[in-house]
């Protein structure tokens, strides 16, 4: 090995950031693949996880018969979704949902040491494969609350749903930044920013016009997982909305969810910059 | 000195660190820390140094004297308040992407392997995250698994390897993709004495091969063996930048004479040493050879005692360099 000339040939079919975080996660599906019987488990854990809290939506509707006019199958749909975009975007982004452990352990040194972007990094970092199990039976759920909900199908809804369903996951992705990026000031403590993530889980699941006014500007402005789900769910089911938004609302709100993310990543940004100023 | 590969100058950092004991228990952890008073603790003042091309510095100092934070300013991870930092021509914090691609970093307590996956997948994985060209890549890692001996560790997950088997997988991960810096942090830390010197020879052949080398360590026994250079640090300041062996002329030029007798400690007579310690038949004596030539203490300690053995050591490093941090500590106070 003779001393580096210092310069660096790159090759540029291989260095996309999409290739890096594919090879991260064909790397972490190997390495839990050693333990099958144990992914299998998980992924049976984790369907029967949500199964049961549907059981609670379920009961719920069937003692009230609905929810501000929203029946068993029109909040399926919202739930499936919340569930498919939630477990999409915690096994996709799965190293920003753990990343307090990172910090804590002085692991975000080796991501500034390497030279790539930190969020491609931390991305790779941690990947949740047994949340295969939530996501199909959230797809389920949504699968038989849409062909029961009874939607007048066109080809501008079907775009909505694939919008809606994107909005969804790239709004939790949007969570877990913003929530990993709150841990460079708070490197201790999380129970406080854990409920963001979670609570959002619970209450996108339900129609936004059943909680009071404050919670809801919470959902709508704040942390948009209303936005995200409740327009667009109420223009799929062609439902006007009591708030008194106009019907081609719905059809924009997912767009809330890249803004959201924009922000988050934006946040993540000073936290990176906080980090090199106070090294913890 | 070749032209500096790294040239620090008034490089100052100073934190603020929560003077702790504030009395509240109870609530939340995250709002305590918020509340939490604060004091301004500085890591750096004014560093100053520069290394060459191709130099191994040791780079020792107390736990808390600035040690990493100096490590992490070389290596772009954190930004100074005051002071220049080149470091091949980048200030590494403003370019860091750029500046940690021609950098490599061994932590010995923190391995940058993928646990659960066999040490060749690690490698492959570093060849596409530093986007190095395949063939250029085999090359280089096919000469360091012969270098660091490392072929039949290649399919072993890394949580199933000693430790040092781990560190010299470790050091070839570091430098794939052949760095001209490399910062070695407390490389041979539990390492017991066979794996220790392995690795410090390999050191020493990297060294050989052109690779400017940081070492921090605690273990003053890897600065002597392989260091010609050392920088010493403490309560941020750089306190002594030369030779192991300046050092120890300039700290102090005692000596130790460990004596063997024939017969048990009885009264053992000496004017011109002190006695560090007598027991069973060993006598252990510090003297200033300035004060008392060499050849008069032993012919001293021959004619008045029935000796079976003795030999003369240099002060241990270590004596050497508490002692540094003693006089500091008296200075401050």
């Amino acid at each position: 090995m003779a001393a580096s000339r210092g310069t660096l040939r790159t090759v540029p079919m291989a260095s996309g950031a999409v290739w890096l975080y594919l090879r991260f996660a064909a790397t972490h599906f190997r390495a839990q693949m050693q333990y099958p019987g144990a992914l299998a488990l998980q992924i049976i854990g984790s369907a029967l996880f949500t199964a049961i809290e549907f059981a609670g939506v379920w009961a719920l509707l069937n003692r009230f018969g609905n929810v501000r006019g929203w029946e068993l199958a029109e909040v399926a749909v919202l739930y499936g979704l919340v569930m498919v975009g939630f477990s999409a975007a915690e096994a996709t982004g799965r190293g920003f949902d753990t990343f307090h452990r990172q910090v804590r352990g002085g692991g975000f040194d080796r991501v500034l040491l390497r030279p790539r972007h930190t969020v491609l990094q931390v991305a790779g970092a941690d990947f949740a494969f047994h949340r295969a199990g939530r996501w199909l039976h959230g797809a389920a759920i949504l699968v038989w609350g849409l062909c029961n909900a009874g939607i007048a199908w066109n080809p501008a809804r079907v775009i909505l749903l694939a919008e809606t369903i994107a909005g969804v996951t790239v709004l939790f992705l949007g969570v877990f930044v913003a929530v990993a990026a709150v841990t460079f000031w708070t490197v201790q403590s999380l129970e406080l920013f854990a409920i963001v993530s979670n609570g959002s889980v619970d209450a996108g699941s339900y129609p936004a016009t059943v909680y009071r006014r404050f919670m809801r500007h919470f959902l709508f402005y704040l942390v948009p997982i209303g936005t995200v789900t409740y327009f667009p769910v109420a223009a799929l089911l062609g439902r006007p909305d009591p708030l008194g938004t106009p019907p081609w609302f719905g059809w924009i709100a997912p767009a809330a969810a890249p803004l959201f993310l924009a922000a988050a990543l934006l946040l993540w940004r000073l936290g990176t910059r906080h980090y090199s100023s106070t090294g913890s | 000195m070749s032209e500096p590969l790294i040239e620090v100058a008034g490089l100052t950092k100073r934190f603020r660190v929560s003077a702790g004991g504030s009395g509240t228990t109870g609530g939340s952890r995250t709002l305590r820390a918020l509340v939490a008073r604060r004091k301004v603790v500085t890591a750096l003042d004014e560093v100053s140094f520069r290394i060459g091309a191709g130099e191994l510095v040791g780079y020792i100092g107390p736990n808390g004297a600035g040690k990493s934070t100096t490590v992490k300013i070389l290596s772009g991870i954190l930004v100074p308040d005051a002071g220049r930092c080149v470091v091949a021509g980048r200030v590494p914090w403003r370019e860091r992407v750029a500046h940690v691609a021609t950098i490599g970093v061994v932590f010995g307590q923190r391995s940058q392997l993928w646990w659960d996956l066999p040490v060749i997948e690690s490698f492959d994985l570093l060849r596409d995250i530093y986007r190095l060209q395949p063939a250029a890549y085999r090359e280089t890692r096919d000469e360091l698994i012969e270098l660091l001996a490392i072929a039949p560790l290649l399919a072993v997950p890394v949580r199933q390897l000693s430790l040092g088997q781990r560190m010299r997988c470790e050091l070839a991960a570091a430098l794939l993709h052949r760095p001209r810096l490399l910062f070695l942090d407390e490389p041979t830390i539990g390492l017991d004495a066979v794996a220790k010197l392995a690795v410090r020879d390999i050191i020493r052949r990297l060294q050989g091969r052109g690779v400017t080398t940081i070492l921090t360590t605690h273990d003053l026994d890897d600065v002597e063996a392989l260091c010609p250079r050392v920088l010493v640090i403490g309560a941020g300041s750089i306190l002594f930048d030369g030779s192991v062996a300046d050092l120890r002329a300039g700290v102090d030029r005692e000596r130790i004479l460990t004596v063997d007798l024939e017969h048990e400690v009885g009264s053992f007579a000496t004017s011109s040493a002190t006695v560090v310690s007598a027991a069973g038949r060993r006598v252990v004596l510090r003297y200033d050879p300035t004060r008392i030539p060499t050849p008069r203490i032993i012919e001293e300690v021959a004619r008045d005692n029935d000796v079976r053995d003795l030999y003369i050591e240099p002060q241990p490093i270590d004596e050497l360099v508490a002692r540094l941090y003693r006089n500091l500590e008296l200075e401050e106070a």
